[in-house]
């Protein structure tokens, strides 16, 4: 039901339920807010966004206040001002001045709005407790001198995410977001998505800066850097420069690494490509061949991988032994690109570009991540840590020409691509699959069932007159009905409902990833996901299988798929690692 | 034990109870075992004859904190009386002089309130006491005065001259109470005597010039059964208090809109401090569809100084339960809970064992009474956190979730706990339920203002001559219920100001002592109802320290979700604490009146927004006090920390009045 009221004279008409603040963004009315955040429920934490309901004494919080037909909503008289302005004072009283030193400085909540309201002087003492941040992750570093309390990051890791990483301890002054219980965030049930960090308003949770680490290879003439860039990349790293969401960059990021110092730019695309062969061999192993439990479920994401090994142990034989496509390609280049190329693998540092915060943990996860002899992948960065490192290249990033790639491991499907989204590794395996198992194209090799921003989503493919029952699930808190449904089949001894399962810790998948550009909510996430469709429809070749670079690496290299020398360098294994022992 | 029948009931009802001749009510409250009582009633129980003896009981406390540990007693052929301060050493005395030789024990007499007016029958006993400033200073001249007297008469044997511990009547020189009619007389002089003795004790004539007869401006309505029924027996409630006879009527009688209505007619309120009308809760809980309601009693009573709840859960558990129930019954909801602070261990046991009781008894269950009413009924304890009295970290906290508050809408009676309607009302109110029910709406409308109805429990305590519990009805001025109930200042010093609200709650100066209390005018003052703790302040506290107390209380109690309350609290303190110590400026008053407002106007819930009242409502009345250590400075504030004495007498400052929004518990 429509529902009548007034924000500042102004008429608005809005579905009932709308909270005060969606309303007044219709008729372009901006209530400012450092807590509210648009994919989480309001926490109504910090306390700016107040505003009146018709000359009320009492101020309403616009995020969680429903407007009601016939109120009169000012948003901005002069006592509101000035509430704002001293709950703001008080905020940033309790915020360490360190704004030129800090991850989020330009891009920070806090900042724009005390930018905002200009304020001069501090009449009120500061008091920021002395805490040490925690960087015992490698992942992610918690800066708890610079946390504000809104709660997002402890809802997103609750609610959003499933986790229970993090909690408020104390009350008070001395309230925190920590994890529960004291201990450093590396003990806790910690999964590294970072989708913390792509919500947090200031510098308190920001991804570990690694990018020290590529500027030292990169002028250390001993090394020789080669760099991959992750599929979803491409579509998002355009915001951090100012582009919108979905602007697909491949060719200028090609060009611009290459500027940057980078011997040889490679694709993840293709290693996407050969974890969908790798992947879909295994399918038809376990589904046509009965060798192997069914469900099949997808295991490219390190955040996911981690989350089943601390609390759904009990799938782990039906995960996918397949390694990641960043493992992939970081094995392949010291090893098939260094024969190739007569490059020394232990001088190759390779660096990775992911959208990802668990990238960094996928790096050392397991003995098997150093299947060539050497750390297969020296360095992940963040989409945002390349951009930083762009902007201080001095390369004028976006009137670049375009580049290429490494030809030797750079091609791509439009299977690979759409690996960035969420049921897009399921469609990209399900092309490849029905191939091997039907020795046939795929008419439509779009599949519209596991597309879109549905937290489940679920679909059926016939194979030869077998039907593939399939679902998707994106956000980890959507993963337990998932699983829940396999668990309740397996006891009742039952068939299983689904025979293969892709699951992507992050909401959207990777073009939602925790390492992405801030300001991720789901307009913005449609917006990615659409880029990374138009350049899987762009792509001459779509199905993983038809790459002309992957079946030469096989045929070159590899051997068949799931032979001795893939099983060696491609597959991995998982181990139950319960957080909270009974 | 069977369940009960509604016939069973019924039969209770009319039945007259056979009292012991000989019994002795030992107040086992926590007040009371902290004073010593535990140690009194196993001197008691050692020492009284075994067998059809003397009956000793346990009940919870009447209210007389100053006076702790409290027995009352009765002999046969002896008027009942409370005896306070006693202790274990007196009990072989008591069971000599009061069971044998029938006398009453000298400086341990608690005078009863009611007050005679004829001499009905011959006196036995004579209470006396100095109510004068140099309060006790004339009581033993008195008493020998009397006692000689009576012996020149021939009356020393009839009649004993006691000196007592408490009359009820302050401040009005000499007083004497002839027992067993209670006639009391006040004012009397050295020349009285004589005719007292002649005119009352021999004549049997009431002197009318000296009578004293201001009536008790208690009414114990949710006190009614404290410190008379053995709160851990659910017989005692059933057959000496009208045990679930309310319960009854309205299983039987009334249909849950009749019972919301008898309540509307009430005109209850939440005792917990907002107000809300309490058949307006009901009404809309009820008319929130769902498969599942909740009632919850709100017994997480933390106002420094307050200690109503937690009284009338240790004294009289089934009174609130028979409450809840009838709550349960009006608005469809079929179980409840307690929350119940962890700190009253006490409240707790008596509430879980009244429970274990009833659903002995069928009370709690399936099919109650053979109605078919179905309810239970389960205890949470609350971890000590403050804010979890707030409606929304309470349901937080029994959800076993951290207990910090979420945004109202939508509220409890719509999505409370577990998501269903719930009502949460406060132990007072619930208490009060019964007795409306049993006696009529009508009936306790009768007590209050217009818009404060009936009584409210109030729990005074600070500088006051006998801290204690009492109950007045509503628009009872804070001047009657300090000076005539309490007994006024603490030796004999100047009242500064009453503190009410606890917390949220803001000081009220000695030119507003004759305000009628009720939700609106305490309100208009700066200050709220609250739930009922008063302290009482005297010309050598400062209000600067008592702001700073009370906000202390507050700055530790935040649960930190909010950043005006969370921050604003925080520093707000160190300003204070920083002018106490004489290095503030003219210019910390702007910044204090600025983090004022935002914690007022930005905080989410009333913790945060009532928290600032005491320092507004000191600013407001005492405002020369913090100017005086500014311009006092280092030296000053020194000289204040030794001596602990105000600046200059508090003159009244009408400064603009600072808005105050109560802690709000709309449903």
């Amino acid at each position: 039901m429509m529902i009548k009221a007034r924000i500042n004279q102004l008429e608005v008409e809005v579905p009932e339920g709308t909270s005060i603040l969606a309303a007044a963004r219709q008729v372009q009315v901006k209530i400012p807010t450092l807590c509210k955040h648009r994919d989480l429920l309001p926490t109504a934490a910090c306390g700016i966004c107040i505003v009146r309901n018709r000359g009320g004494n009492k101020l309403l919080r616009a995020c969680c206040t429903p407007l009601e037909a016939g109120m009169e909503i000012s948003t901005h008289d002069r006592e509101i001002v000035d509430v704002r302005r001293s709950t703001l004072e008080l905020i940033l009283s309790n915020h360490p001045q360190a704004c030129l030193t800090c991850g989020r400085n330009g891009e920070c909540e806090l900042q724009a709005l005390a930018a905002d309201f200009n304020i001069p002087m501090e009449s009120i003492k500061r008091y920021v407790k002395d805490t040490p941040p925690d960087r015992s992750t490698g992942s992610i570093v918690l800066d708890f001198q610079k946390c504000i309390k809104c709660g997002r990051c402890i809802q997103v890791c609750q609610e959003m995410q499933d986790v229970w990483a993090l909690s408020f301890l104390d009350r008070g002054i001395n309230t925190r977001m920590a994890p529960a219980g004291d201990i450093t965030l590396a003990e806790s049930p910690c999964v590294k998505c970072g989708q913390c960090s792509a919500h947090c308003p200031t510098g308190a949770i920001v991804e570990n800066d690694e990018t020290p680490a590529v500027w030292e290879a990169l002028h250390d003439p001993a090394k020789v850097c080669v760099v991959q860039i992750a599929p979803s990349v491409r579509v998002t790293v355009g915001e951090a420069f100012g582009l919108p969401p979905g602007t697909n960059l491949t060719r200028k990021l090609y060009a611009g690494l290459r500027r940057l110092g980078f011997h040889a730019v490679f694709d993840t695309n293709f290693s996407a490509d050969v974890t969908i062969v790798e992947e879909a061999s295994e399918f038809i192993e376990r589904f046509v061949h009965k060798r192997g439990p069914l469900p099949l479920i997808t295991s490219c994401c390190p955040a996911w991988t981690d989350f089943m090994e601390k609390n759904h142990w009990d799938f782990i034989d039906n995960f996918s032994t397949a390694k990641s496509p960043q493992q992939m390609l970081g094995v392949l280049a010291k090893t098939y690109y260094a024969e190739k190329a007569g490059i020394d693998p232990a001088k190759l540092f390779m660096v990775s570009i992911m959208p990802c915060t668990a990238k960094k943990y996928e790096l050392s996860r397991t003995d098997e991540m150093y299947a060539s002899g050497f750390k297969d992948v020296d360095v992940a960065l963040t989409t945002r840590e390349l951009a930083r490192m762009l902007k201080q290249s001095g390369i004028d990033f976006l009137h670049l020409p375009d580049g290429e790639a490494d030809s030797i491991l750079g091609d791509y499907s439009g299977a690979g691509t759409i690996f960035g989204a969420t049921g897009g590794v399921m469609e990209a395996a399900v092309r490849t699959a029905y191939f091997y198992a039907t020795g046939k194209k795929l008419d439509k090799v779009e599949l519209e069932a596991v597309r879109g921003l549905e937290g489940v989503k679920e679909g059926t493919v016939n194979v030869a007159g077998a039907p593939i029952r399939i679902a998707v699930a994106h956000g980890l808190a959507n993963v337990e009905e998932v699983l829940e449904r396999v668990r309740t089949a397996r006891k009742a001894g039952q068939e299983t409902p689904y025979h293969f399962i892709e699951v992507m810790a992050c909401p959207g998948g990777c073009i939602g990833g925790g390492g992405q550009p801030y300001g991720v909510d789901n307009e913005r996430r449609k917006l990615r996901i659409a880029g990374l469709y138009q350049d899987d429809r762009d792509r001459q070749v779509r199905c993983s299988h038809e790459n002309p670079e992957v079946t030469r690496v096989y045929k070159e290299f590899l051997g068949k798929p799931l032979g001795p020398k893939a099983h060696q360098l491609l597959h991995t294994r998982y181990t139950a690692r319960p957080v909270y022992q009974k | 034990m069977s369940p009960l029948t509604c016939a069973d009931l019924q039969a209770l009802s009319t039945r007259a109870l056979a009292e012991p001749a000989d019994w002795i009510r030992v107040q086992l409250d926590t007040g009371g075992v902290a004073a010593g009582a535990e140690k009194v009633f196993g001197e008691l129980t050692r020492l009284c004859p075994a067998g059809p003896g003397i009956v000793l009981r346990r009940v919870g406390s009447t209210g007389y904190s100053f006076a702790d540990p409290v027995i009352e007693v009765q002999a046969a052929g002896m008027p009942r009386v409370h005896y306070g301060r006693f202790s274990p050493e007196l009990v072989s005395r008591l069971l000599n002089e009061h069971f044998q030789a029938h006398r009453l024990l000298d400086d341990h007499c608690i005078a009863t309130r009611s007050r005679g007016v004829a001499l009905t029958a011959p006196v036995t006993h004579l209470l006396v006491r100095d109510t004068g400033r140099e309060v006790g200073g004339k009581t033993e001249f008195f008493q020998f005065a009397f006692a000689e007297e009576l012996k020149r008469r021939g009356l020393a044997e009839k009649v004993q001259v006691v000196r007592a511990l408490d009359l009820g009547v302050y401040d009005e020189g000499v007083a004497v109470q002839l027992l067993p009619s209670a006639v009391t007389y006040a004012n009397v002089l050295a020349s009285d005597v004589a005719r007292i003795v002649a005119e009352s004790i021999e004549g049997g004539r009431v002197l009318d010039d000296l009578l004293w007869q201001a009536p008790d401006r208690q009414v114990r309505i949710v006190l009614r059964n404290c410190g008379i029924i053995d709160p851990d027996d659910v017989e005692d409630y059933l057959q000496r208090a009208h045990g679930y006879q309310a319960l009854r009527r309205v299983l039987t009688e009334l249909s849950p809109e009749q019972v919301i209505a008898e309540l509307k007619t009430s005109g209850l309120r939440g005792r917990g401090g907002a107000g809300f009308p309490t058949w307006m809760k009901w009404q809309l809980t009820r008319a929130q569809p769902a498969d599942q309601r909740y009632v919850v009693c709100n017994g997480d009573e933390g106002d420094p100084g307050a200690f109503m709840d937690r009284s009338v859960l240790e004294s009289d558990p089934h009174t609130v339960l028979e409450g809840m129930m009838i709550a349960a019954y009006a608005m469809g909801a079929t179980r409840g809970y307690f929350y119940i602070r962890a700190e009253y261990p006490k409240a707790v046991e008596r509430i879980e064992r009244a429970l274990v009781q009833a659903r002995e008894r069928g009370l709690l269950g399936t099919n109650i009474l053979g109605t078919g009413f179905a309810f239970e009924a389960k205890v949470r304890l609350g971890a000590g956190a403050f804010v979890c009295g707030e409606e929304t970290a309470l349901i937080a906290s029994i959800e076993g979730k951290r207990g910090s508050p979420t945004p109202r809408p939508p509220y409890p009676s719509v999505r409370g706990l577990w998501g269903k309607p719930t009502a949460i009302n406060n132990v007072e109110t619930l208490a009060a339920v019964p007795a409306i029910i049993l006696r009529g709406g009508t009936w306790f409308a009768g007590y209050g203002t217009d818009t404060s109805k009936g009584t409210k429990v109030f729990a005074v305590t600070g500088k006051v001559a006998n801290a204690q519990l009492v109950e007045v009805p509503m628009g009872t001025t804070l001047r009657d219920i300090v000076f005539e109930v309490c007994g006024g200042v603490l030796d004999g010093k100047e009242i500064k100001a009453v503190q009410t609200g606890g917390p949220s709650g803001g000081v009220i100066p000695r030119e507003h002592l004759d305000t009628p209390v009720s939700y609106e005018t305490l309100q208009k003052l700066g200050s709220i109802m609250g739930s009922g703790g008063m302290l009482v302040m005297d010309q050598s506290d400062s209000m600067v320290d008592v702001a700073k107390f009370y906000l202390r209380f507050c700055v530790d109690e935040s649960c930190g979700k909010c950043a005006p309350c969370r921050i604003g609290g925080y520093q707000l303190l160190q300003i204070l604490d920083r002018l106490s110590r004489g290095r503030g400026t003219e210019h910390d008053l702007g910044t204090i009146n600025r983090i004022c407002q935002a914690m007022q106007k930005a905080s989410l819930c009333g913790l945060g927004q009532t928290a600032p009242n005491p320092v507004l409502s000191t600013l407001r009345f005492f405002g020369e006090e913090y100017r005086a250590y500014i311009e006092g400075g280092p030296s000053y504030a020194r000289k204040m920390s030794r001596t602990g004495t105000a600046a200059a007498p508090a003159a009244p400052a009408p400064a603009a009045a600072p808005t105050v929004a109560a802690k709000e518990t709309a449903p």
